[in-house]
């Protein structure tokens, strides 16, 4: 009986083989309700991880995934991050995908020194009633963590930035 | 079944010191965002995509390979219609990456990444050559093992798995700390590939066979879904 492939690190030269499919925006520019979520990966010393790649998954703003969504929708977003440790998607607020989980969109989040890939979620400040009743932020074993979820607005759009380690590290999930 | 995959803090992994969480992770049950994932499309990779070799004026130098395998889920069964990325070294084990500093060639022949879609028996195959092994900065005298590295999507975002594929005998799979990382002895031997006679070609190119098996921790998505 064979096993699972075990996870190994992204390491630090992706930049040629994972490229092609960074920058695409999941919404056009433009587009009615363009959501600009973006923020810096951090170390545990603040420095920015300049060699990161983040992807996001999310549903349409109805709670719909491809292929039930719209064609068009994608769903899906991978973002290099630069010497400024920075990524940017143009995307959609999601809807609800069930009746009880606020609006969020996942994280994966592959760097060099990261032996397995990380996953969290970004939730909407703007949710107080969904998210105060959502079954992840509202189990979290230190509650005073769910800030670490839950993106800020800016001038931009939606700031998000992840914290890898020391105070303030951003809340990761094991699947 | 116990996750094979390795810890995030491994001391012997300098990388990680700075980069693992400290805080433990948070049971993330999972809903409609995990049970599904992104779909791609044939018109997003180009046949020519799999083959490393042509994309040049001239051939790469190196051992022509051909890497071929199956992309199967926990329960054996094939995960058809999939994206498969590798990129890797060049045979010098020079990487076309601007930040890498191994005075070692660079292969003007030689770009070193490719994609393609698994058939519906699950199936990708690429032709590439032989990575070389390269040095790192980890620990006195480090070297990596020849490697090709591997991202797959499955059909859920909790199968979505990046990994490297090893070639057998290679004497430096025992002092790698990122090999060794997963600690049980059986699945790390699952990032090592085999040779293959079926694949490998007269007079053309050495044949090597390593299957990709999604875990997802979670139970596999849910039917009819997709
Ligand atoms: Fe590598």
């Amino acid at each position: 009986m064979r096993g699972p492939t075990p996870s190994q690190t992204v390491g630090p030269f992706f930049r040629f083989g994972l490229a092609w499919l960074a920058g695409r925006d999941l919404v056009a520019e433009g587009h009615p309700g363009l959501l600009r979520l973006h923020g810096v990966v951090r170390d545990g010393e603040g420095d920015p991880v300049t060699d990161a790649v983040v992807e996001i998954w999310q549903a349409d703003p109805a709670g719909k995934f491809p292929p039930r969504s719209p064609s068009g929708w994608r769903g899906f977003g991978r973002c290099l991050t630069g010497p400024d440790g920075g990524y940017s998607f143009a995307t959609a607020k999601p809807g609800r995908v069930d009746g009880m989980q606020a609006p969020h969109i996942d994280i994966s989040l592959f760097a060099r020194g990261l032996l397995q890939r990380l996953v969290t979620r970004v939730y909407f400040p703007d949710e107080g009633p969904a998210n105060s009743s959502d079954p992840v932020l509202t189990s979290l074993p230190d509650p005073s963590r769910a800030e670490t979820l839950v993106g800020v607005p800016d001038g931009l759009g939606l700031r998000f930035d992840m914290c890898l380690q020391g105070p303030g590290e951003t809340v990761f999930f094991a699947w | 079944m116990a996750s094979p995959d390795p810890p995030y803090d491994e001391p012997a992994y300098r990388s990680s010191a700075l980069r693992a969480p400290r805080r433990p992770l948070v049971p993330l049950p999972g809903g409609p965002t995990e049970a599904s994932g992104p779909v791609f499309g044939e018109d997003e990779v180009e046949p020519g995509d799999a083959d490393l070799t042509c994309h040049h004026e001239g051939e790469p130098l190196g051992q022509r390979i051909n890497v071929s395998g199956r992309l199967l889920d926990g329960d054996g069964r094939a995960v058809a219609g999939q994206l498969v990325e590798i990129w890797q070294a060049n045979a010098a084990g020079r990487y076309a990456h601007e930040v890498d500093q191994h005075p070692a060639p660079l292969d003007p022949n030689f770009t070193g990444a490719g994609r393609c879609l698994t058939g519906p028996d699950g199936s990708y195959r690429f032709v590439t050559i032989k990575p070389g092994a390269y040095p790192w900065r980890n620990h006195p005298n480090a070297w990596r093992p020849a490697h090709i590295h591997f991202s797959v999507f499955g059909r859920a975002f909790t199968e979505r798995l990046v990994t490297q594929m090893y070639f057998p005998g290679d004497p430096l799979l025992a002092h790698d700390p990122i090999y060794l990382s997963v600690r049980d002895e059986q699945a790390r031997e699952r990032l090592v590939s085999s040779f293959d006679w079926q694949t490998t070609e007269e007079e053309w190119a050495l044949g090597y066979r390593f299957d990709v098996v999604l875990g997802g921790h979670l139970a596999t998505p849910v039917e009819g879904l997709r």
